[in-house]
């Protein structure tokens, strides 16, 4: 079928074991997106002050008076609402059950990510969390392992 | 965005309604059961097939849940009305109340006379991980998905917030599932006409906390359409037009977490708005409803956006039995997303179905005396896209 459309598919579906099935992208879909993922880079209006996360082009406030530049996060922040998943989507069967959280990083931006290191009915909502560097998952037939940002409870 | 700009050239109303049977249909497939819903409209408006001049069909994800993409292509084709015009509308589960703005769009601006909106889903035809990965495309792939999120889990950050704000409990969460599986028994289109009680969704598996398997609509197979026309050439067809006083679309981020409150819909508050404005009524003329209960969290958010109960007594209002069948606002009287089945593609259209059946007065047992105001709300995603209809038998 890749020889039909003249370049590689952009995703594909691949069976393996059981029912695991993974969706899996080509490498630039995740590498263009390394810096967000591995840095916790986002935005913000040099005009209104506002952050953003992910990264935008555009404010939506101030649209064109907008300044919008790069903005690396502290990493800090509070938990504002949480879950723990105990379906999992494809490719997280081995983390399961995990916490999903909404993180207020100090800035003002929320993120969303996993809360690692910590028991699953220990999370509380407005628990301080600092961001830490982890495996997201691996996808099946390529071996690409992806990375990114989850949170961890600030040592006492 | 200024609402008050949005003048109808004319008047739209629905003369022909369809539904299948909600449920697993092994034996029937994406354009069977399109085909299904949308001759019985035809047969029910009493127009023939050479007098459609537009189709518009909803479908979220052909691609993903039956490799098939091009559903406008596949609608004109087996509908058997080559060359007539087909449109597919896509905002995830909200692409059917999305089907009804479009062709509401077509007919209010005099450009067409008579149109098909519809909207079909076909969902078992992938085994339960492809399906949730479908369903995941609604939210942000990239932050939320990309982490690990899924669909549930998007909604029970919404029910852990809404219970920390505003102390709704995992009860009233459960009353939700409750009622429309109450409603469901006397909807014979229904996909799971059988009561349950509060234990019973208090006991079944935990799928994202404090969201359980009771709290979640289903994987869903089914079709419906609606025909609409003018409020004049309706006169030619029916007795009894049901008027779309109404149609209201709006947007927001399209990941959960960027909002500004977690516990509120914007875009189901500005549709809302906008709905109410256009069809001159307030909350309280609302006979009854059709919301948008991908999981019961999302019915005490609707009620609350949509100006049933105020912001964070919208557990409160399930807990009175204020939305039941009898009460003051009877909520999902076909039984929801919930009972009914949530074909994503077909919901929004499902509902329109539902409230043209109450208006004239053909719901049976679950019949809602006097009904002459009805609303139908639609989300797609986590509430990225907000569709609100207001329809009435009196024009």
């Amino acid at each position: 079928m890749s020889a039909v459309l003249g370049r590689p598919l952009l995703f594909i579906y691949s069976q393996t074991k059981g029912d695991v099935v993974t969706k899996e992208f080509a490498v630039p879909f995740h590498w263009r997106r390394f810096k967000e993922r591995y840095m916790l880079l986002g935005s913000k209006c040099e005009h209104c002050g506002e952050y953003f996360y992910p990264r935008r082009t555009i404010c939506p406030k101030c649209r064109r008076a907008g300044k919008i530049r790069d903005v690396k996060f502290s990493g800090k922040g509070k938990v504002y609402s949480y879950t723990v998943i105990r379906v999992p989507p494809e490719g997280f069967r081995e983390f399961v059950p995990y916490i999903i959280a909404i993180v207020e990083l100090s800035e003002g931006a929320k993120v969303l990510s996993q809360i690692v290191d910590c028991e699953v009915d220990e999370v509380r909502i407005g628990m301080p969390v600092e961001v830490c560097f982890r495996r997201i998952r691996s996808e099946n037939d390529s071996g690409l392992i992806l990375y990114g940002f989850k949170f961890r409870p600030v040592k006492k | 965005m200024n609402l008050e700009k949005l003048k109808p050239k004319r008047e739209v109303a629905i003369i022909g309604i369809g539904i299948t049977k909600f449920g697993e249909h092994w034996k029937l497939g994406l354009r069977d059961l399109a085909v299904e819903a949308g001759m019985k409209a035809v047969d029910d408006a009493g127009i023939s097939g050479k007098d459609i001049q537009l189709v518009v069909g909803g479908n979220m994800s052909g691609g993903l849940f039956v490799g098939q993409e091009h559903g406008a292509g596949l609608l004109a084709d087996y509908l058997g009305l080559t060359p007539t015009p087909a449109i597919r509308t896509e905002a995830a589960c909200s692409s059917g109340g999305l089907a009804v703005r479009v062709g509401y769009l077509a007919v209010a601006s005099g450009l067409y006379d008579i149109v098909v909106a519809g909207g079909v889903e076909k969902m078992t035809d992938v085994y339960g991980p492809q399906a949730t990965t479908a369903l995941a495309g609604a939210m942000d792939y990239e932050t939320e998905a990309y982490f690990g999120a899924t669909f549930p889990c998007i909604y029970a950050l919404i029910a852990q917030r809404h219970m920390y704000q505003y102390g709704t409990t995992r009860e009233q969460l459960a009353m939700v599932s409750v009622k429309n599986h109450k409603n469901a028994l006397e909807n014979p289109f229904a996909q799971y006409r059988r009561p349950i009680t509060v234990d019973d969704v208090l006991n079944s598996p935990l799928v994202a906390d404090p969201l359980r398997l009771l709290d979640c609509s289903p994987i869903t197979d089914g079709a419906a359409a609606v025909i609409l026309t003018s409020a004049d050439i309706a006169k030619k067809y029916t007795d009894t037009p049901i008027y779309i006083k109404a149609s209201a679309q709006a947007s927001d981020t399209l990941s959960l977490f960027a909002r500004r409150d977690i516990t509120t819909l914007d875009a189901t508050v500005m549709a809302a708005k906008s709905a109410y404005k256009q069809a001159r009524v307030s909350p309280n003329d609302i006979d009854l409803a059709e919301v948008h209960d991908c999981f019961t969290i999302a019915e005490i958010c609707a009620y609350e956006d949509l100006g049933f109960a105020k912001k964070g007594e919208g557990g409160k209002l399930i807990q009175e039995g204020q939305t039941e069948i009898g009460g003051k606002i009877p909520v999902n009287t076909s039984g929801g997303l919930k009972a009914k089945g949530h074909p994503v593609g077909a919901t929004g259209i499902a509902q329109i179905v539902e409230i043209v059946k109450q208006l004239r007065g053909e719901a049976g047992k679950r019949q809602v005396s006097g009904a002459e105001v009805g609303l139908a709300h639609n989300v797609g995603g986590s509430g990225a896209t907000a569709t609100v209809h207001i329809l009435s038998n009196k024009r």
